[in-house]
């Protein structure tokens, strides 16, 4: 296969320039590409696939009674980014976590930022994931997003935004951990000639956090990973990390507290638990703090938690940042508490709750996207180019009922990787999820998990939505 | 370790070697019907007796063929000891803790349950049984294989052991009854050449026959039944299966040799006790059927002391019997 006749249509391709050159740095890709016999790229594809399937790594699908197990599409073209492309997108996640955090802990603490009326009290307290139960709390460092997982977008200038920032469980690591495998093999020649940087080193750099965020104890912390169950859509990467990272998985019935220790049931009687790396939602942590009905939590988990015998990551409250509104904030928290001004900008944002940026978003619905500011994974989405009269018309009449409720942003022409359609390459609209982890300082994983909405012309990336994804290098320069 | 990850562990292994015999078994007989021609129904209705879901069987399927019987004992996802639902009840309690098992480990769990699912499975069972039943032990031995080579021969591997081997016992004594049923309306015929055909397959579905062979030369009744039951050096003897469980077992919890610091511990002990004790006469004066079943019952009782100490209160996927 070659790229004969391959079209950037006027998109910024993360491959080729505009004049259908390959960019220098994707130079030798594009020749090795080119210089595998006819019908081997396509073979190794599928064996790549086959291989993803065979080591079960699968994302379960809701609503299936047979609970089928999917693998997430995986294009075998990587998306290159150059090591002086990376080092200000690695900057400014480092300054929009470290300002996230701060605006988190002050959010439970003084409200200063409400009090200097940078951010009205009402989208605070309005933020789905504000949980008035965490006011006052301290976790240890101060850290609350430990684990965070941007999404940035590339537009048509090149210019990189930040889209949304998800600060409760973000998951997706492993399948970048698995593609990265996936790919060494498949390429092993690329990978040497053109010094891709590492990721394999992402579960002893997660350990490592979570150690030293444990509760001060004499002896080596026990960490433990808390999934849901095997019936979680994200249950293979719970189960991947907690292997990689030699811990054990537990479910909230493995659980209890017993003599003011969270505890683990073992075949020799009861173990204790000093971190949890919990993948379940706050509501569902303790019934006696939050929902009353979970039964995947265990009670008594927040008042140790809270008297600091057991280290929850991420700190629950989290989510009060974790909302479309106040990302729209984030650039001011950054000047607030950091006296410094955003390395990488937001995509500008009408909030709805707003009168003139209502009226805005109203009129021009065809041009905008418009996004309910509490959902994630592509669901409750208008992309208004794509949109029917009807669509605008019931979009319209959600946004009258409930305007906190929805923001709008222009729509970005995302940016494009060259992705194998049958037997050739065409453009496809990408996003990047970078993984920053904090725990003594903050560390981004080189790359991320690069998204690629595989129908033709789509903007929507998300797994539920007809996406796949890509293998991201970084380069070493 | 998680006492439902030892539980998990537990069941998967046995419910891999579940799905291994009932290869085993279905794959000799059908080889042994082309030896006996003519006597189709006769041959496939006591394995259905055997699996011990006779009534279910009868409701659902009527007469025991050859293709109902396969059907049945493979295929069928409302018979709990089927082939696919015991791989799949395995690879559900795999997925449950494949943190503690090798990626390799996972990976031939996952392809024995991909293998089943594959399209047009069922055809092939049945015009291709040969090879097919074959492909099942194998994959049951690749599993093994690969937990014994890269898996650490800790905690979780000890579980698995002894998940293996109980169940492994359990399923010789079931092998050696199949053959009881099938003696049973003709004691006559015994020493004729259709009983050596009968005991010899008996002896292949074990993979035992070669072994046999080395150690007592010609096929004979009474020394089949002390080969199964009996050998200490054969891995699917009853005696043997016994003696690898209650090694595993203390190696868990660590109570020296011939004591008992659990009822778990004191069961299996007792067990082994009796078999080293137990000649063949033993079991000619109990009589096969009568010393089959009870050993069975000793097997279940340990299964549930092991459970009642290491599980409980929060255990694996149940079990179905």
């Amino acid at each position: 296969m070659t790229f004969d006749g391959y079209d950037t249509e006027g998109f910024h391709d993360e491959m080729f320039q505009a004049d259908g050159s390959p960019r220098p740095e994707a130079r030798l890709l594009v020749e090795r590409i080119e210089s595998l016999p006819a019908g081997e790229l396509i073979r190794r594809h599928q064996a790549a696939e086959r291989a993803l399937l065979n080591t079960g790594i699968t994302f379960t699908v809701y609503g299936d009674e047979q609970g089928t197990e999917r693998i997430l599409p995986f294009d075998i073209v990587p998306r290159i980014v150059t090591g002086e492309a990376w080092e200000p997108i690695e900057r400014g996640l480092k300054q929009r976590i470290e300002a996230l955090n701060l605006f988190i802990d002050d959010v439970y603490h003084d409200r200063k930022i409400v009090r200097d009326a940078v951010i009205p009290a009402a989208v605070v307290e309005s933020s789905q994931g504000f949980r008035p139960q965490c006011a006052g709390l301290d976790p240890p460092g101060g850290v609350w997003c430990h684990i965070t997982g941007t999404d940035l977008v590339r537009d048509r200038d090149g210019t990189v935004y930040v889209l949304e920032d998800n600060l409760r469980c973000p998951s997706g690591v492993s399948y970048l951990l698995e593609n990265r495998a996936v790919m060494q093999e498949t390429f092993p020649a690329v990978f040497e000639g053109l010094g891709v940087r590492p990721v394999n080193d992402y579960p002893s750099r997660l350990l490592q956090m979570l150690e030293d965020v444990a509760p001060p104890s004499q002896s080596r912390p026990s960490v433990a990973v808390l999934t849901p169950g095997v019936y979680n859509a994200a249950y293979f990467e719970h189960s991947f990390l907690a292997q990689q990272m030699g811990i054990e998985l537990v479910e909230g019935r493995d659980l209890a507290v017993v003599d003011d220790r969270l505890q683990m049931r073992t075949t020799r009687g009861f173990e204790p638990v000093d971190v949890l790396y919990r993948r379940i939602d706050d509501d569902f942590l303790d019934p006696t703090c939050f929902r009353p009905d979970s039964l995947l939590g265990v009670p008594g988990l927040m008042e140790l938690y809270q008297r600091k015998r057991v280290t929850l990551v991420n700190a629950p409250g989290t989510g009060v940042a974790d909302d479309k509104v106040v990302y729209a904030y984030v650039p001011d928290m950054i000047r607030y508490y950091l006296d410094q001004e955003a390395i990488l900008p937001n995509v500008p944002t009408w909030l709805c709750w707003r009168d003139d940026d209502r009226r805005y978003v109203l009129d021009h619905l065809s041009e905008l996207v418009v996004k309910a500011a509490n959902e994630a994974g592509g669901y409750g989405m208008l992309v208004g180019p794509a949109s029917t009269p009807g669509e605008r018309r019931e979009f319209a009449a959600r946004i009258e009922a409930a305007p906190r409720n929805y923001i709008a942003q222009p729509t970005l022409a995302l940016s494009r990787v060259p992705t194998r359609i049958a037997e050739r390459f065409e453009g496809r609209h990408v996003d990047l999820r970078p993984y920053i982890l904090y725990g003594r300082d903050i560390y981004v994983l080189p790359g991320g998990l690069t998204r690629v909405a595989l129908r033709k012309g789509s903007l929507v990336v998300n797994s539920s939505q007809g996406g796949g994804s890509k293998d991201t290098w970084v380069l070493a320069c | 370790m998680l006492s439902r990850v030892a539980a998990s562990i537990y069941w998967m292994s046995r419910y891999i070697e579940r799905a291994e015999n009932v290869a085993r078994v279905v794959g000799v007989n059908n080889q042994l019907v082309l030896d006996l021609p003519g006597q189709d129904a006769e041959q496939w209705d006591p394995m259905v007796k055997v699996t011990g879901d006779e009534a279910d069987f009868r409701a659902r399927y009527g007469g025991a063929t050859r293709a109902n019987v396969i059907d049945f004992l493979t295929f069928d996802a409302l018979n709990p000891n089927s082939i696919v639902s015991c791989v799949t009840t395995a690879r559900e309690n795999a997925r449950s803790v494949r943190e503690i098992l090798s990626s390799e480990m996972w990976e031939e769990i996952n392809r024995f349950y991909l293998f089943l699912r594959q399209p047009g499975a069922r055809e092939r069972a049945l015009w291709d049984a040969h090879a097919f039943f074959r492909e099942v032990r194998r994959s049951s031995h690749m599993i093994e294989g690969t937990k014994n080579e890269t898996m650490e021969h800790g905690e979780a591997w000890h579980f698995s052991q002894m998940g293996r081997h109980i169940e492994r016992a359990d399923q010789t004594t079931r092998i050696l009854d199949l053959k009881y049923f099938l003696l049973l309306p003709s004691a006559a015929d015994v020493g004729k050449p259709i009983d050596d055909l009968q005991w010899g397959a008996l002896l292949r579905s074990a993979s035992g026959l070669e072994a046999y062979r080395r150690m007592h030369g010609r096929v004979a009744a009474l020394t089949v039944a002390s080969f199964l039951l009996l050998n200490r050096e054969f891995p699917r003897s009853v005696q043997h299966c016994a003696g690898r469980a209650q090694a595993s077992l203390h190696a868990v919890t660590g109570t020296p040799a011939r004591r008992f610091a659990n009822a778990a511990e004191r069961e299996l002990g007792r067990l082994v006790a009796d078999l080293d004790y137990t000649d063949i006469g033993d079991v000619v004066s109990t009589g096969l059927h009568d010393f089959v079943d009870t050993l069975q019952e000793k097997l279940n009782h340990v299964g549930n002391e092991i459970t009642r100490t290491f599980f409980a209160p929060s255990s694996g996927s149940a079990p179905s019997d």
